[in-house]
């Protein structure tokens, strides 16, 4: 099987987060604050995070992700568990 | 003294200010809408009261009841912890507790009559079920969850344990090891692991939960009812002693400084969305 690369994850999460809240393409980086470039509540934080397991075939507790809230970081919590 | 004449005709429609049902060959739709996400209050439990009310007439022309919401973000987050911060603030400590277990008793008897129900009830699943909101659910014979949705059990996070007879249903249906898991982390599952563990009978894709209960609904009523009663009777237990131990437990630990004081922040807070685990502020 093969293993991908944080670079990989980190764009793979980036291309969900674009679809699932409809932002232009290429408009979100790692480095983003997603709760404010979004504009995104906890609700819809647990259901990126609902589309992100279920992307990666992988369980992330949500309190591995409590407080994180850049792309890059939830990239390093996701890659952890693949 | 002169006899009330009960209303013996079912009642086959219902539109309360937190729930409606309607009936329709065979099969209920209970949709609980309460917003903000179907807070389990004194609103809701009156209503759902109703709805047990409604049991007995409602049995001989009815083989499922499916159990949804219409809220978009979810099924329910379980009991209206404002509410119950509110109330139990301006009573003194000892009249709190008896206020809590008149609350609580008054659930259980809801939950216990639809968990006997004598048709085939189902919980149609989206987004978040948690707290009481999952305790409603495990009340059902079969749970169909949408696959993004998700289920927990946050209680423990504020000190006390699930109160709606959730630990003991969860334990008729799931291994200990998953409910540990639930409750010590107090972390939310999504549905493919509440699959895995047992939780949910079957898992829809995203906006179609209802649809697949309504499937499964049409496929009960194909069944003789008796064989059905009875079966639901042997394989589905209600853990009586155990709900018991629950309410004392739930009852001893809630009365403590701690839990009034978590409340309280919880109360307080300014986050919209503050009940869940994933938080922008936590």
């Amino acid at each position: 099987m093969c293993m991908r690369t944080i670079e990989q994850t980190t764009q793979e999460i980036l291309e969900l987060a674009t679809m699932q809240f409809k932002v232009p393409a290429g408009s979100l980086v790692a480095d983003d604050d997603f709760y404010k470039k979004l504009g995104i509540d906890s609700l819809q934080a647990l259901e990126m995070l609902s589309r992100l397991e279920n992307h990666f075939r992988i369980e992330l507790p949500d309190y591995e992700v409590q407080g994180v809230s850049d792309f890059k970081t939830l990239a390093q919590r996701i890659q952890a568990r693949l | 003294m002169k006899k009330r004449r009960r209303n013996l005709l079912p009642v086959k429609e219902f539109r309360g200010k937190g729930l409606h049902w309607e009936w329709r060959e065979g099969v209920v739709e209970l949709t609980l809408d309460h917003e903000p996400l179907n807070e389990i209050g004194t609103l809701l439990l009156g209503e759902l009261e109703q709805f047990a009310a409604a049991i007995d007439t409602l049995a001989p022309i009815t083989s499922a009841c499916i159990i949804t919401s219409a809220r978009p973000g979810g099924f329910s987050v379980g009991g209206d912890l404002k509410e119950l911060y509110n109330n139990a603030l301006s009573l003194s400590p000892k009249k709190r507790v008896a206020g809590l277990r008149k609350f609580i008793e008054r659930i259980h008897k809801v939950a216990n009559a639809l968990d006997a129900a004598p048709f085939v009830t189902l919980a149609a699943v989206h987004g978040l079920c948690m707290g009481g909101g999952l305790e409603l659910a495990l009340l059902c014979d079969l749970i169909v969850a949408d696959k993004m949705a998700r289920f927990g059990f946050p209680e423990l996070r504020l000190g006390f344990i699930p109160g709606f007879g959730g630990i003991p249903r969860l334990r008729r249906d799931v291994g200990n090891s998953f409910i540990r898991d639930l409750l010590f982390t107090g972390r939310t599952v999504k549905a493919e692991a509440a699959h895995q563990a047992g939780l949910i009978t079957h898992l829809a894709g995203e906006g179609y939960a209802l649809q697949v209960a309504r499937s499964m609904a049409q496929q009960i009523t194909k069944f003789d009812p008796e064989a059905r009663v009875a079966a639901k009777k042997f394989i589905k237990p209600i853990p009586y002693q155990e709900l018991r131990e629950e309410v004392e437990l739930f009852c001893k630990l809630f009365n403590r400084p701690q839990v009034m004081e978590s409340l309280r922040r919880f109360v307080e807070s300014d986050d919209p969305m503050k009940h869940l685990p994933v938080s922008p502020k936590s």
